[in-house]
């Protein structure tokens, strides 16, 4: 047993090695050099830049509060959206934290809005943090304060949400869903327009 | 429950099926050591890996010695990493300046990824510098995989030889299986997912200036090569803390389709390898067979239960489905199905929080891996696994006719029942063992986020992943403690070699047998009675034991979640 250990060191070591250098090193480098080459929009982040400034990520999500945007979802990363501490609540089911957090953000938005119905993406925090999407009901539901807050026409905004909305490949591959970094620049787009 | 959402669970199970035979040729073709199409361009370097590390792949081991051969291999693999996790911060490739690990966060990662569980007790992006998740964690995401199905290998040799004394070669099984089968498989796979949206890059990570003219800073890093060989190797260890939820490891409906038939197709393709070795491709089918109908029940009350929602947010006037910790793209449908698969095999990579999930949505997950993740399975880890069952399977027939039973040519005796038994025993005995310990010590108390049935449940979810070898979380629970990150880290050790021992002590000892030949009395190893006994056994033997747990657990969470009470 003592000489088949011995006899296993020297495979067992230089193969960790040589695995290491393979698999560790090769395959990743090569592979950051092919994606650099073939793609380079997608392998730094899918950036969007205005002006020389980084303005935010077509894949990954950023937070929108204020109630000139469409809002994004209650994220836990961090103080909210934040891309160096991805997180989920994981809070479970019957968590008082949860219910009390999901209670208060119902309260508010039946505040501003009454009488809605709440889609569930609107008051539940993601498992990422970093969401970027919301529901095509979550972003009809702002539609009215956008409009109003914007002094744009709600049919217009409306209309902004529904060509915005990215439907399921081939018809139930993912869900129906709009992209809020899109929208939101669309929306900023459309305000730039004089005024009908 | 939408239509389609069960479009996609029946395309997925369709798609897994296709999968298996062309999967299980090229296994197979492995298995057997013959030449492929890639030998021409990578023959070479399987030939330089052998020369410089003086192995004779053509020398025939005994089950000791192949086993004395991958441990002390996964040990030295193991240390490697081990230091490259506590040099960290004196090594290049680390943008953004992390520093060396704590003696028992390595301690625990390096264990973790060793032995495919990928249980992280850190969150990627906070915690390890690009040369940590390339050098130290992609290699083990390749050969813990490679590992497993070499295992494999050993433990079809064992049915398929007759009155042998060995069971191949250890590195000839590992070096193969990585060169022919994970590598190329892998560039393919990061260069999809690169194409689809994935960061590969060596840059640490950017600042935006977002819309509303706020900072953020978003981690990037070498994400798409980990993320090709976490799927397809089950290893589970994401890039980010939030592993395939996070929209940089799983940008798309796309993505993640491909990363859930990467989690079940080498595991799926194992059966039919199976069945070739045995010389009854039927065989495998019937192992197939018994597994989707664990596979599909699963998926069933997992669906049914996050679509059905929970009726507290209900009262609040949130209708429709769980959407807590689940991502918009995925939906209710995708990461459910994701949730189960994921247990199933040994993978342990989630799209959603399963701590989120109501009490018997998270439920499934968790009785999935105390089932030893012999649905599918690790790749190699499932297949051993089942056959494990298989043997206590063809036992209790053999007991119930009065004769001893033989399986694929070989008869089954007491030394396979005892060896078999000895492997299953460890789940339970370590799962409850150290649920129980956390349970009444101060140090495993203070982990819980949640409070009441929800925080037992997530100290044994978190027990049952680490001896199961899963690696997925109730991540609320605080692991980064010297008490969790030591318990766990040997749980994982135990709960991965303490079943391969005897599983390849059995291989050994069949090999050794003569063939038995098939007669009117032999038990047919191949019908829907021999699946439905499967099915049986896996259920008895492999569940009964955690019931009481899963009682005061989700069972407890669940009947609270309907009455209103909160904690």
């Amino acid at each position: 047993m003592n000489k088949d250990i011995l006899s296993s060191l020297r495979p067992a070591l230089v193969m960790t090695l040589l695995f290491a250098l393979l698999l560790g090193l090769a395959y990743p480098l090569a592979l950051t050099g092919l994606g650099q080459l073939l793609f380079p929009r997608q392998a730094n982040g899918s950036l969007v830049s205005e002006g020389g400034r980084v303005v935010g990520s077509t894949v990954a999500g950023q937070a929108f509060t204020s109630e000139r945007y469409f809002n994004s979802r209650p994220s836990a990363a961090g103080s909210g959206y934040d891309g160096l501490a991805s997180s989920g609540s994981n809070l479970g089911p019957t968590s008082k934290a949860l219910v009390d957090r999901v209670a208060g953000q119902v309260e508010s938005l039946r505040r501003a809005e009454p009488g809605k119905a709440i889609p569930a993406d609107l008051v539940t925090a993601s498992a990422s943090g970093l969401d970027p999407h919301i529901s095509p009901e979550a972003a009809r539901y702002q539609v009215d304060r956008i409009a109003r807050v914007r002094n744009l026409s709600p049919a217009d905004v409306r209309a902004l949400v529904d060509s915005t909305v990215e439907q399921p490949l081939l018809g139930f591959f993912g869900e129906p869903r709009v992209n809020l970094f899109e929208l939101n620049r669309r929306l900023d787009a459309l305000r730039a327009k004089p005024a009908a | 429950m939408t239509f389609q959402g069960w479009l996609l669970i029946a395309v997925f199970t369709g798609l897994v099926l296709a999968l298996a035979k062309p999967m299980g040729l090229w296994l197979h073709a492995l298995y057997e050591g013959r030449r492929t199409p890639l030998h021409r361009l990578l023959g070479p370097v399987e030939a330089g890996f052998y020369r410089l590390s003086g192995i004779d792949p053509t020398e025939e081991q005994g089950w000791r010695r192949y086993a004395l051969h991958m441990l002390v291999f996964n040990f030295a693999a193991l240390l490697f990493t081990y230091l490259v996790l506590r040099l960290q911060g004196l090594l290049p490739l680390n943008p953004l300046g992390y520093a060396g690990l704590g003696q028992d966060l390595a301690f625990n990662t390096a264990i973790s990824f060793t032995t495919n569980t990928n249980w992280q007790s850190y969150g990627g992006e906070s915690t390890m510098s690009n040369l940590s998740q390339m050098l130290g964690l992609t290699i083990h995401n390749f050969l813990s995989a490679a590992t497993g199905i070499a295992l494999a290998f050993a433990l079809f040799r064992g049915f398929a030889r007759r009155s042998a004394a060995t069971i191949g070669n250890f590195w000839a099984d590992c070096t193969r299986v990585t060169l022919y089968l994970l590598l190329p498989l892998c560039v393919l796979l990061a260069l999809f997912y690169i194409a689809s949206g994935v960061p590969q890059t060596l840059a640490g990570s950017v600042d935006i200036t977002t819309l509303e003219g706020a900072k953020q800073t978003l981690a990037l890093g070498p994400v798409a090569s980990q993320e090709a060989i976490k799927m397809l190797g089950t290893n589970g260890g994401g890039f980010f803390n939030v592993n395939s939820s996070h929209p940089f490891e799983n940008p798309t409906a796309l993505t993640n389709l491909v990363q859930m038939l990467s989690i079940f197709a080498i595991g799926a393709g194992l059966t039919f390898a199976f069945g070739k070795a045995v010389g009854n491709p039927r065989q495998g089918w019937a192992i197939l067979a018994a597994m989707m109908v664990l596979f599909l029940a699963g998926v069933t009350l997992a669906y049914w239960a996050e679509a059905a929602g929970n009726p507290i947010f209900h009262s609040l006037g949130v209708m429709g489905g769980n959407m807590e910790g689940k991502e918009v793209r995925f939906g209710i449908a995708a990461s459910s199905l994701f949730a189960v698969i994921t247990t199933a095999a040994s993978c342990g990579a989630v799209n959603a929080m399963h701590d989120s999930f109501t009490a018997l949505g998270g439920l499934i997950p968790l009785f999935n891996m105390q089932l030893g993740e012999v649905v599918i399975g690790g790749v190699g880890a499932g297949i051993y696994g089942f056959l494990l069952f298989a043997i206590l399977a063809i036992f209790v027939a053999g007991l119930m006719v009065g004769r001893t039973p033989e399986y694929v040519g070989k008869k089954i005796e007491a030394r396979e029942v005892k060896l078999a038994v000895l492997a299953i025993a460890v789940l339970p005995l370590m799962i409850l063992g150290l649920s129980a310990i956390a349970s009444v010590t101060p140090a495993g108390l203070a982990g819980p986020l949640n409070k009441g049935p929800h925080g037992f449940s997530e100290i044994l979810y978190a027990f049952t992943s680490a001896v199961a070898n899963n690696g997925s979380a109730f991540a609320g629970l605080s692991a980064n403690t010297p008490f969790y990150n030591g318990l766990l880290g040997v749980a994982m050790w135990i709960g991965r070699f303490f079943v391969i021992i005897p599983m390849l002590a059995i291989a050994g000892g069949l090999a050794a047998k003569r063939y038995t030949p098939e007669t009117a009395g032999s038990f047919p190893t191949t019908g829907p009675l021999w699946t439905g006994l499967l099915v049986g056994i896996i259920l008895i033997v492999g569940g009964l034991t955690f019931l009481p747990s899963l009682a005061l657990g989700p069972v407890a969470d669940h009947i609270a979640m309907v009455r209103g009470q909160l904690f």
